[in-house]
């Protein structure tokens, strides 16, 4: 067990595992998204109140989610650098907090989007939009402080506790926005609460989901690549494998 | 009672340049184990490690014969660590400053102790004077009253001579040399250049520079 | 250096090396509160600084927004405690700075005694001289902003409670950017969402009161944030000055 999660943690071993990995993910990412979104803007059916504008849930929802994900992600991979030492991890988490930081904007401007034909307004503190601007700020937050440390391994195992606390305060944080919003603004018209979607229309949505994941973890596989071999570039099996390019 | 540190195959690598590689240290009591290397070879890297601040590196530790991980209390409650900071409060007085680092310890400590140690660094007559006031040399003093205060075997000090007078230097050294021959053991860096004698041995480290890049 | 002059004999030092430090967390605990208080009533200034902050923020909002007693006393709950928080979060910079900078850290990391616990002790300095006084003075400035009444006792003890947590949260950040040269601003960044259910449900005791709703159940939250964090920032506070200490 403690070899294997070693062998794993080995960048040489993860870049040659990943390399096999990476095009299989890129190719369930594009068919992913491509059937989604043709389905989700075409063929599905437009929704009895809002028309043709609630097709924005086919990339809001997934954003969204993928947003929270790589929070939590991030954190795991703090963890396991924290704890095993292993600094795949900790670079993959440098690779994840800008990704997690964009699909955290695309969720908001989409929401934002949204906004217009739903409220008549670009913004309305709803519960789902605070909270993920809150997140948008924690993106920021472990940005930041990783850039700040003039040491790449303090720079590292900061932003990894940050994270890890972070995590933990995610669904606190979750918890306290709804019970804020339910206390101020009781009974308004939220747009992602639909228990009744038809099958034709959350089946695009999870492919639309399922989609975005498959090219976060192809995009997290190829820049934690370009990572290890900018981190590695005095070792010597990199200095191979460049000279076996040439 | 035994005292005996010992490093195995240590190496340091700080954002991809090795500090040093393959060190195997074998520190015992009696000794004086002087680090010592150009600026930037690591030395107070070293005393980090050796003192257990820095616990990211290679190779393993053993302070009397068992793995640092498990000693680490035991280890802790035998040293004595001065680093390149002396660790005084301006805004405390000598014995105050003293006084809470008696109780880190866990020890109560009564305040003639704290007067005795004073007095032994050239204090007298500038216990209750805010630190601030005192010169940096007096400051480091104050620290170095440390050393009779809370009595340890193993003492790590990251050059404790810094900003010391003439007499001061001259008193440190024999200080040292006497905890060595008490059957303590004295970790030191340090510009200034120490008498030889018996117990004197020296680590030297890297080159310096990039010449420890691999 | 003592002993120079008369050189101790061999057996005295065998014996004085052998003094092995006997616990006592207690010991250490209790000095490094009386050292922490010591150090900040002799800087008075940083003690009283976030009060006389919290106090302008707070006349600031009058002159900005409205005199009108009624819009203040809407917005007074929430105003108190956005200014509270601030003004706590300011003083947060200086939690572990001094014993960075003069090495009292390393020392303290180099303690047998547990750092979370010593680090506790700093925090609960921090609280009693930063957030106490601000939920103690909150009153007052409710009465400026027309706070209806019914809602200060609440108010104070909300504060009480929720700078408890901020103080603990806070010295995450705090302890993250030690190493840090301008650490200022980007511990605000850090600290700062994490503040955010504290302040909806510190405010919405408040709000609770001043509507005559049962402020049971906030304070309650209030307290279990507080037990949560007490529960992991100790650590997290110890691992973190652990990190900066490495710089």
């Amino acid at each position: 067990m403690w070899a294997f999660i070693h062998k794993l943690g080995s960048p040489k071993w993860f870049y040659a595992i990943s390399a096999r990995l990476q095009p299989w993910f890129w190719a369930a990412a594009a068919l992913l998204l491509l059937v989604g979104s043709v389905w989700g803007l075409a063929f599905a059916p437009a929704d009895y109140q809002q028309g043709n504008s609630f097709r924005i849930i086919y990339v809001h929802v997934p954003a969204a989610f993928l947003a929270q994900s790589i929070f939590v992600s991030m954190a795991l991979a703090g963890l396991v650098f924290m704890v095993w030492k292993i600094k795949v991890a900790d670079m993959a988490a440098a690779m994840m907090a800008p990704l997690g930081a964009a699909m955290t904007f695309i969720a908001l401007f989409s929401g934002a989007v949204w906004g217009v034909p739903t409220w008549g307004t670009w913004w309305m503190w709803d519960a789902r939009l605070t909270s993920m601007l809150i997140l948008l700020f924690l993106y920021f937050g472990v940005i930041a402080l990783r850039g700040a440390f003039a040491s790449r391994d303090s720079a590292s195992r900061a932003a990894s506790v940050l994270a890890m606390v972070g995590v933990i305060n995610i669904p606190i944080i979750k918890y306290s926005v709804d019970w804020w919003y339910t206390l101020h603004q009781p009974a308004t018209f939220t747009v992602t609460s639909r228990p009744t979607m038809p099958v034709e229309m959350w089946l695009p949505l999870l492919i639309m989901v399922l989609g975005f994941y498959s090219f976060f973890i192809a995009l997290t596989l190829m820049r934690t690549r370009s990572e290890i071999l900018r981190r590695e570039s005095t070792k010597r099996w990199v200095r191979d494998l460049a000279a076996e390019e040439r | 009672m035994p005292l005996r540190l010992e490093a195995r195959e240590l190496a340091c690598e700080r954002d991809d340049r090795w500090l040093f590689e393959d060190l195997d240290l074998d520190i015992r009591a009696g000794e004086i184990v002087r680090v010592e290397g150009p600026n930037g070879s690591g030395k107070t890297t070293l005393l980090k490690i050796l003192s257990g601040q820095l616990t990211d590196y290679r190779g393993e530790l053993f302070w009397n014969g068992m793995p640092m991980r498990r000693a680490r209390g035991d280890f802790l409650a035998s040293l004595l660590y001065l680093g390149h900071a002396p660790g005084i409060k301006a805004a405390l007085t000598p014995l105050e400053n003293l006084a809470w680092y008696q109780a880190l310890a866990g020890e109560t400590g009564d305040e003639r102790a704290r007067l005795v140690a004073l007095e032994g660094v050239g204090l007298a007559g500038f216990e209750d004077v805010p630190t601030g006031q005192l010169s940096a040399g007096q400051q480091r003093r104050v620290a170095l009253a440390r050393l009779d205060l809370t009595p340890r075997p193993l003492w790590v000090l990251d050059e404790p001579f810094t900003a010391i007078d003439r007499d001061g230097v001259v008193a440190l050294e024999a200080r040292l040399v006497a905890h060595a021959r008490a059957g303590g053991c004295v970790l030191v860096t340090t510009h200034h250049e120490l008498r030889a004698t018996d117990e004197l041995t020296r680590i030297r480290l890297g080159r310096g520079g990039d010449d420890g890049r691999h | 250096m003592a002993g120079t002059e008369t050189p101790m004999t061999d057996t005295e030092a065998a014996m004085a090396l052998h003094r092995e430090p006997h616990g006592g967390l207690v010991v250490a605990l209790r000095a490094t509160l009386k050292r922490d208080l010591l150090l900040l009533l002799r800087r008075r200034s940083e003690v009283l600084n976030p009060l006389v902050f919290f106090a302008l923020v707070i006349t600031l909002f009058p002159i900005g927004i409205s005199p009108d007693p009624e819009l203040l006393a809407t917005i007074a709950p929430g105003l108190l405690w956005v200014a509270a928080l601030l003004a706590a979060l300011l003083s947060l910079d200086t939690l572990f700075r001094g014993d960075y900078d003069d090495g009292s850290l390393e020392q303290l990391l180099l303690t047998p005694q547990p750092l979370a616990a010593l680090g506790l002790a700093k925090v609960a300095v921090h609280w009693l001289l930063t957030g106490l006084p601000l939920a103690l003075m909150a009153p007052v400035l409710g009465i400026m902003l027309s706070l209806p009444a019914g809602s200060y006792g609440v108010l104070a003890l909300s504060l009480a409670l929720g700078t408890a947590s901020l103080s603990l949260i806070g010295a995450i950040g705090a302890a993250l950017t030690v190493g840090l040269a301008r650490g200022g601003v980007l511990l605000s960044l850090l600290v700062l969402p994490l503040y955010i259910p504290v302040l909806i449900f510190g405010a919405g005791a408040v709000q609770a009161a001043i509507l005559g709703d049962g402020v049971a159940a906030h304070l309650a939250i209030l307290g279990a944030l507080l037990a949560v964090t007490l529960m992991f920032a100790p650590w997290a506070i110890a691992a973190s000055l652990r990190i900066s200490i490495n710089g």
